[in-house]
This record gives C-alpha cells, structure tokens and sequence, in this order.
C-alpha cells in the first residue's frame, strides 16, 4: 500500500531552481500500530510547517512488502528516509522530537 | 559408567526434542544437538569461532539434515562470509541459489540514524519472518545481536524488543542461535543476552598457555538436558569444526583375540610365536638409544606388509629422517608409503595443545581408518602439558583406538633411572602389554636387553633377551646363561668360544682314551690267548698221566690176578706172567 500524499504539483520547477530545496521523503511505517500513527501525524505535521508544498512523502507498509525491509536494511520502524537534497538520512522514531527531525532532514528553522 | 547410567535414565523419561548440529562431537556432548525449536547462545571472545559454529549449524542443516536455515549476519556481509566458508569447502551461493539458506546482512550505523522518539524493531522481525517463511527455515542463527547496542541507543527499547523477539523465534519454531562477544568481568556477554536465552549457553574459549592455544567449548548450561559439563577442545580446520568428546567413562569395548606380529619372530616367539593382540596397546620403553623407533618401525613393516594400513605419528624425527634410517636396518617403508598403506604424520608436540593433538590425532584416524598406530614418543608430548594431562590425554587415545579396534603402540622415553622404570607417563598400567628396552652396560660395552614387563591375556616368556640391531634388521638372541650369569655382547660370544674349545678338547681326550681301551683290549685278548694254549697243553699233560694211571691200575690189577692165579695153582700162568712183564 503506498500512499502518494501531498503530491507536488511543479515537482520538477523546484528541482530545477537550486535555491529551494525539494524535499523526497519516504517513511516506512507497520500498519496502523500506534508508533507509525504518531509519526505519520507528527511528520506531516512537520512538513507542513516548514517545507510546506515543497516535498513528496511516500508511505509504505513494510507489512505489505517485507522484501523491501531487507533491500532498504530496515531494522528498527516507524523509519524516514529522507533520498534528497543532500545525503541519504535515515531517521527512526515516532518523530516526536522536531528538533531532532528537523536536523535530521537539514531544516534549519528561523524560529 | 555414571555417563551411561543417566543416558539410561533419561530414555525412561520423555526427551527434550533436539536439533542436530552435523558439527563432530558437539552433538555428542549435548546429547543429540540443541534444542529444537528453542533459541541457544553461543558466546565467547573475539575470534573464538562463534560466528564459524553457527554458520556450520545452518549450512550442515541445510545440507544434512534437509533443514534450510536462516542466517542473519550483523557483522560480516553475505559476500564476506561465503568467502570465509569457501575456504572450509562449504559453497554458500550455491546453497542460497538452492533456497536452503538466506543470507541477510543487516547493517546498522550509529552515525546514519537519528533517533526521534519512540520506535520499535518490527522491521527486523518482519525481515526475520519474511527469511524464514521464504524457505521454510527451521533454524536461524543471529550473528552477534549485540551489534544492536552499538547502533541504537534507547536501551529500554532494545531490552523490550529482545525479549519480545526471542518469543517471537519461540512461536515460529525455529532452533536458533545466538552469538554473543563475551562480557568483561566474568559475564557471558556484553549485554547480558544470557537472561533472554534460558534454555541453552555454550560458551568458546580461546585461551594460551605457555605460547599454546587452544581453543575449548563448554555447555554451560541446557536446560531440561543431560550434558557433558567439562571443557572440550575443539578445532577448527579445513573440514569445519569438531569438538572432541574427549572421556568415554564406559569400559565395554570389543575384544580380539586375534593376534598380529611385531615383525620381529624372535619377539613373536617370546608372546607363544604369534605376537601382540589386535586393537591392544602396546608400551615400548627404554632409555636414550636403545632402539625403541626401530621396534615401531619393524612393526609398521609388518602391518603394512599384511596389506593393512598403518599410521605413524612421529613427534622428533621427520618422515624422511625416519625413512632413511629405517633403510640401515633394511626396513623399507618408503614403498608402503606411495602405495598409501603408510601414512606419516610429524608435527612438533608445541605446535599445538595437548587436546588439540588428541582432537588432530582422533580426525587423522577417523578419516585414514589405520589397523596400527604408532605415536613416537609420547614423551616428548611432555614439553606441552603436564605428566597428568599427558596420562589423561593418552587415556582417552587409548579408549578411542581401543574402541575402533586399532592396535597402537607407543614408544616412551625413560631417564635412566631405577626409579623411572614404573613411571612412563603413568601410561603403564593401561597397556595391555609393556616392552622394556635397557641398557645392560658390561666388560666396557653396552648391550641392549629386552624383556616383556606385561602382557595382558597371553603367556610370555620371562627371560631377558638381547636385542640386537643388524643390517639385516631386529632380532632377538637368546641371552647366555653361563655359570657367572648372564652374559651379553662380546661376553657372550667370548663365553661361546670358550665352550666351542672346551668340546674339541673334550673330543681329542675322549679318542685318546678310545685308543688306549682299544689296546688294553688287545693285550689282555692276546694274554687270554696264550693263557688259553697254557691250559690246553696242562689238560693235556694231566690226561695223559690220568691214562697211564688207569693202565698201570689195570695192569696192576691183571698181575694181581695172576698172582692169584698163580697160588692156588690155576694153569697157564706162565702165559699171563709174560704178558705182565711186558
């Protein structure tokens, strides 16, 4: 089950202008247990707030494709990967700590 | 015997089910592997073999036991690991291709992972689960879990998804193993893992002493189990790992009464003409020189020349030094070494521990099949243990061999002493028979003396033979027992050629003597004779006297009765008185 959410309409224009970073995320998440719950709010939440507009989540339930938990060395869930800008991230975790997710994904909040 | 009496009653009981390992030996000492369907640790120090044993436990599953197995490496990569089985001859991609095993190399950097809240280790169980449903594996081995610790930090986390993934290898039936490094201070592991795994820990050790290593395994604990509860040694080489259940307690070997020949006849002859017992052991002492690698050369001769295989464990001299000069005394064993009768295995006794010469010894001979070994000296085995591990090393060698109906025959070095005579490696009172080579120093020479101190079941002669060393090979000469006792060397041969003149002396007396009767015989016969022709012509004087006696009788007679006649007046007496006269 893959959840394609807030997809973003001029993926491609962002890419393409340098300056404003599009952010591609994937968060692998197991059913519908309280972690994945709290961290699929929580980062959206996240997002919203300050990469708004400006990035593409996927979902995916390792459930439903365990072969994929072995291809991306999952280990501990919910997990976020985070593919660009910059290196490949990893994050683990509900995303209860921002502070922490924004550092981890190289968000530098003003506030 | 106490081993057999618990086996005994444990059969009356239901049995823990259990898993084999295929790996030599361990399945011995647990008792019939590990157990089924239940996780067991294996811990011990770095570089100790953890990582090798749980790998031999899948793919000896996977190849033996049809049981595809599971294994999920947190150190090594999968590349890595079927590099480092390929050389032990195991072909992991193979095996992977073949859907027996599944390699899964889970990696976990501290540095790439950022912890956000709370979490949990379902991607693990779920790759787990996946893996093992994949193939339909019944055995799982995770290789160093502890890496964990090093990659995630929440504690409380890792401690409650330990414990739940243990239940979770529980309920998918799996027998499992886990590997831990070993903790400092006496603790098994690191982490502790052994409060999770509470059905069975065994723990390796790698340990040196005196500069020699040797690495040892032991079941420390098996719940609901009997197990060998002593340290084994184990080995790893080029055909795994095997662990040596080094004491069999049971004394109810198999016997023969079938006999072989020490290729020396005189020797044959001094046990009733047929030599040594099959599968006996056999001790050959002596001191420096005296030849005691002969003996076993001449024996391994024999052996090999009854078309049987035999096997020579040389600790001092190599192979070829031996070949050489068993070739001066015309014993050549280089022929049954090409046609691979004869095997020679020389190896330092420091190359490696007492145990893992025994383990070395037991693999040699599991895979060779010999009729004879030859282990030359024991003594020297000396420089890597103790006199009592020597005598429990050569126990166990001796109870296998015995076991395996192998005849084997060491040779031991003895110090020239009196006192040493009883001690050799305290190995004499488990021979069955007991060949001492001495020194017998006398007139300025030295001369070698053999006898049979013991022979277990067979009647042997008493006597102290000399043994001699010739060009032609070993033989035994009767000692010469003269009237100053018991001479040998040069004494004998001096006592010999004394007798040999003694008897041509005797010889020339006795024809003297011979002549002379011959003589005596002759003069008295001559004397008998002429004594003979004396008495003859005495009868005949003394007839003829008695002849004349009985005419002048008759004569006398005739006159007288004449003269009657003549009285009363009778006619014709002039008639008879002419005739008187006459």
């Amino acid at each position: 089950m893959t959840e394609q959410n807030q997809s973003p309409l001029n993926a491609d224009d962002n890419l393409s202008d340098g300056e404003s970073q599009f952010f591609r995320l994937r968060l692998f998440v197991i059913g519908a247990s309280p972690n994945s719950i709290r961290a699929i709010t929580n980062l959206k939440n996240i997002c919203e707030q300050h990469i708004k507009a400006n990035y593409e989540l996927e979902i995916i339930d390792v459930y439903q494709q365990p072969l994929i938990a072995e291809a991306e060395q999952i280990v501990a869930l919910p997990l976020l990967v985070k593919k660009s800008p910059g290196i490949e991230r990893k994050l683990i975790g509900d995303m209860s700590n921002t502070t922490k997710v924004l550092k981890g994904l190289g968000i530098y909040s003003e506030s | 015997m106490t081993k057999l009496h618990k086996k005994q009653q444990i059969s009356s009981f239901d049995q823990l089910p259990k898993t084999p390992t295929g790996i030599t030996g361990l399945d011995e000492i647990t008792g019939g592997g590990l157990p089924k369907g239940r996780p067991t640790l294996i811990c011990g120090e770095a570089g100790c073999g953890k990582t090798l044993m749980s790998l031999e436990f899948i793919i000896r599953g996977a190849t033996e036991f049809n049981e595809p197995g599971v294994f999920m490496a947190f150190e090594e990569k999968a590349d890595e690991l079927a590099a480092n089985v390929a050389s032990l001859g195991f072909d992991l991609r193979k095996l992977q291709d073949d859907k027996k095993i599944r390699l899964d190399h889970v990696h976990i950097d501290r540095s790439e992972i950022e912890e956000t809240g709370e979490y949990d280790l379902e991607g693990l169980f779920i790759r787990l689960g996946y893996a093992i449903d994949s193939i339909g594996a019944k055995r799982v081995v995770l290789d160093t879990l502890e890496n964990l610790f090093s990659g995630l930090s929440n504690q409380v986390i890792l401690r409650a998804e330990l414990r739940r993934l243990f239940n979770f290898l529980k309920d998918k039936g799996v027998t499992a193993i886990i590997t831990g490094e070993k903790g400092e201070g006496g603790a098994l592991t690191r982490q502790g893992l052994e409060e999770y795994v509470s059905d069975c820990v065994i723990l390796l050790d790698h340990r040196v002493i005196n500069q020699i290593s040797t690495r040892r395994l032991r079941v420390v604990k098996y719940r609901g189990s009997q197990h060998g509860t002593n340290e084994y040694p184990f080995l790893i080489d080029e055909e795994g790992i095997s662990v040596l259940p080094v004491t069999s307690l049971k004394l109810e070997k198999e016997v023969s009464s079938k006999r072989i020949s020490s290729g020396i006849p005189s020797l044959d002859s001094m046990f009733g003409g047929k030599g040594f017992f099959e599968g006996s052991s056999i001790l050959v002492s002596g001191t420096a020189g005296t030849g005691k690698t002969s003996i076993a050369a001449s024996f391994a001769n024999e052996v090999c020349r009854n078309k049987k295989k035999c096997l020579y464990f040389a600790f001092e001299e190599s192979p070829k030094q031996i070949l050489r000069n068993m070739k001066s005394i015309n014993i050549d064993l280089q022929k049954y070494v090409d046609s691979g009768l004869l095997e020679f295995h020389a190896s330092r006794p420091t190359l490696y521990g007492l145990e893992m010469h025994l383990v070395a010894i037991y693999k040699i001979i599991k895979r060779f099949k010999p009729a004879a070994v030859i282990l030359d000296p024991i003594t020297n085995l000396i420089t890597v243990g103790s006199v009592s591990e020597v005598k429990s090393m050569l126990i166990r060698l001796i109870d296998f061999l015995q076991d395996e109906q192998i005849t084997v025959m060491f040779t031991a070095l003895s110090l020239n002493t009196v006192v040493s005579e009883q001690t050799d490696e305290g190995v004499s009172s488990l021979v069955d028979t007991w060949l001492l080579v001495r020194d017998i120093e006398s007139n300025g020479e030295r001369n070698r003396g053999l006898y049979i101190m013991k022979s277990r079941g067979m009647s042997h002669s008493n006597q102290v033979r000399e043994f001699t060393i010739t060009d032609n090979g070993l033989n035994l000469v009767d000692v010469y027992l003269g009237p100053e006792g018991v001479l040998t060397g040069s004494a004998r041969e001096a006592q010999k050629l004394k007798e040999k003149t003694g008897v041509a002396l005797r010889d020339f007396a006795v024809s003297r003597k011979d002549k002379e009767i011959l003589r005596r015989r002759m003069m008295l016969e001559s004397k008998i004779a002429s004594l003979q022709a004396e008495f003859e012509s005495a009868e005949e004087e003394l007839n003829k006297m008695y002849l004349e006696d009985e005419l002048k009788q008759e004569i006398i007679e005739k006159n007288r009765q004449q003269i009657t006649d003549i009285r009363r007046g009778n006619v014709n007496p002039p008639k008879s008185k002419s005739k008187n006269k006459k």
